[in-house]
């Protein structure tokens, strides 16, 4: 009780620190997607880099988080980018390449070949065939490998804080230097509160993203 | 073409390997390394951290396990859906904060953080142990038992040596999620290389950072290695050459 007694007395640093979690989440997102699916694509036809690249990602993801921005703030620090958002916004970029890359490459691996035999068929060229066929029918598993992507990412970013991120990590960093329950339990609370509503939209946006036809398909299987 | 590539490739990793000796120079970590006062402290260290993942990994394990297995039981079937839409939820709680929520319950120390990683890591391993049991097919099990097996020998010499991959795909993601929140443990209290990286962020010491970045990173990598061979040991081999 004293933990939402806790959160309503401090609604306005409430939103404004959730305001600044979702804004590191988002914008890390946003950019991995530029990378990452591009990439992603790039590499159902290189069969040899593609194994390279998603082990790559593999090791990537094996680093803990707090070893690799460890590791970063070093390299970071020559440019003078050592701590704040800047260091936490890369890490988090490199950790959603894994669920996006492996993601986009299945997807595009997993279309079905008499389709893309059909579309070659009509004369379309490779980028129309991978604009108007292929993408299309990868695009909600895309959107599976950004969900998962967001939601760890919620999680990476509370422990940024240590590097000067700022976000909803602050209450559990402080909860936990001051011995103070309250603000280390609406901490955790409001993180994981954040990765579920989060977890939920992307699951929406997935259903959404589902073409028509599949859909129709779908329901005729069951 | 290829072997251009695998050129590049190669020469790529030599540059990398040389730029981080080099950083590793001129950041003073050898120098920190060889320190003889400092090596025995990141030595005392590590013991600790390996002491933190190895309790908490077994246990989460024979939890894990159990949970699994019992929540594939007939009796028990019915409440394995509502069972891992919690454990789902629970996955979504960061690290941290399992850490932070741990302490205020049971102070600091070691026994706290043993206990918060025992509990995250339960998670993905019963998922996993559920999800592998569950993908076992029904026709598997109906031939073993009109072979007569008892339930107990069908789980042992049917459910579980074909569910073997996923499980051990679960341990792998437990045992790594494990080491890089063991480095957290620090923040309660528990010791461990976390020390050397927070720390050297609090002091701007770089060698201290990487004295504890560094192993942490080779730890994981290891363990997923690591991961690999048991899977290559428990994998029986009919089920490795069909997979």
């Amino acid at each position: 009780m004293s933990t939402i007694q806790f959160i309503i007395d401090n609604y306005a640093q409430v939103l404004f620190l959730s305001w600044e979690h979702i804004w590191i989440v988002g914008l890390a997102l946003m950019i991995a997607t530029v990378i990452g699916v591009p990439l992603g694509i790039f590499i159902t036809g290189h069969k040899n880099l593609a194994s390279r690249v998603l082990n790559g990602a593999n090791i990537l993801m094996t680093i803990p988080s707090i070893a690799l921005f460890g590791i970063m703030l070093p390299i970071l620090a020559l440019v003078n980018l050592g701590l704040g958002k800047v260091p936490a916004v890369i890490a988090l970029v490199l950790y959603s390449q894994l669920p996006i890359i492996r993601n986009t490459y299945t997807a595009i691996k997993n279309v079905p070949g008499p389709l893309v035999d059909a579309a070659r068929g009509m004369g379309m060229n490779r980028w129309e065939l991978l604009k108007e066929v292929q993408i299309p029918l990868a695009t909600p598993i895309i959107i599976a490998g950004l969900r998962t992507a967001a939601v760890m990412n919620i999680g990476i970013a509370a422990i940024a804080v240590y590097i000067g991120s700022g976000g909803l990590g602050v209450y559990i960093q402080q909860g936990i230097d001051r011995v103070y329950p309250e603000m280390i339990m609406s901490g955790a609370i409001l993180v994981s509160l954040l990765a579920i509503i989060v977890d939920g939209f992307m699951a929406m946006l997935e259903r959404l993203a589902t073409p028509e036809g599949i859909k129709l398909q779908r329901n005729i299987l069951r | 073409m290829n072997k251009l590539m695998g050129k590049t490739y190669r020469l790529m990793l030599m540059l990398i390997i040389l730029i981080a000796g080099v950083m590793a120079e001129r950041t003073g970590l050898v120098e920190y390394l060889s320190d003889p006062y400092e090596y025995p402290v990141i030595i005392e260290l590590l013991v600790q951290h390996l002491y933190i993942v190895a309790i908490s990994m077994t246990f989460a394990t024979i939890i894990g396990l159990g949970a699994g297995i019992i929540l594939t039981r007939k009796r028990f079937r019915r409440y394995a859906g509502i069972c891992m839409y919690i454990v789902g939820l629970g996955q979504t709680i960061p690290s941290l904060a399992v850490l932070a929520i741990a302490m205020s319950f049971l102070g600091i120390g070691l026994k706290p953080a043993i206990f918060a990683l025992s509990i995250y890591s339960i998670l993905p391993i019963a998922r996993n142990t559920l999800a592998g049991i569950t993908a076992v097919p029904t026709s598997f099990i109906d031939a073993a038992r009109g072979m007569g097996m008892t339930p107990l020998k069908i789980l042992f010499e049917v459910e579980l040596p074909n569910a073997m991959k996923v499980i051990i795909t679960g341990f792998r993601i437990a045992l790594i999620i494990n080491i890089g929140t063991a480095a957290l443990s620090y923040l309660i209290g528990a010791g461990g290389l976390g020390d050397l990286i927070f720390t050297g962020i609090s002091l701007m010491q770089t060698e201290k950072l990487l004295a504890g970045a560094i192993p942490i990173t080779l730890m994981a990598l290891i363990a997923d290695g690591l991961a690999d061979f048991m899977g290559y040991i428990l994998i029986s081999k009919g089920l490795r050459l069909s997979g």
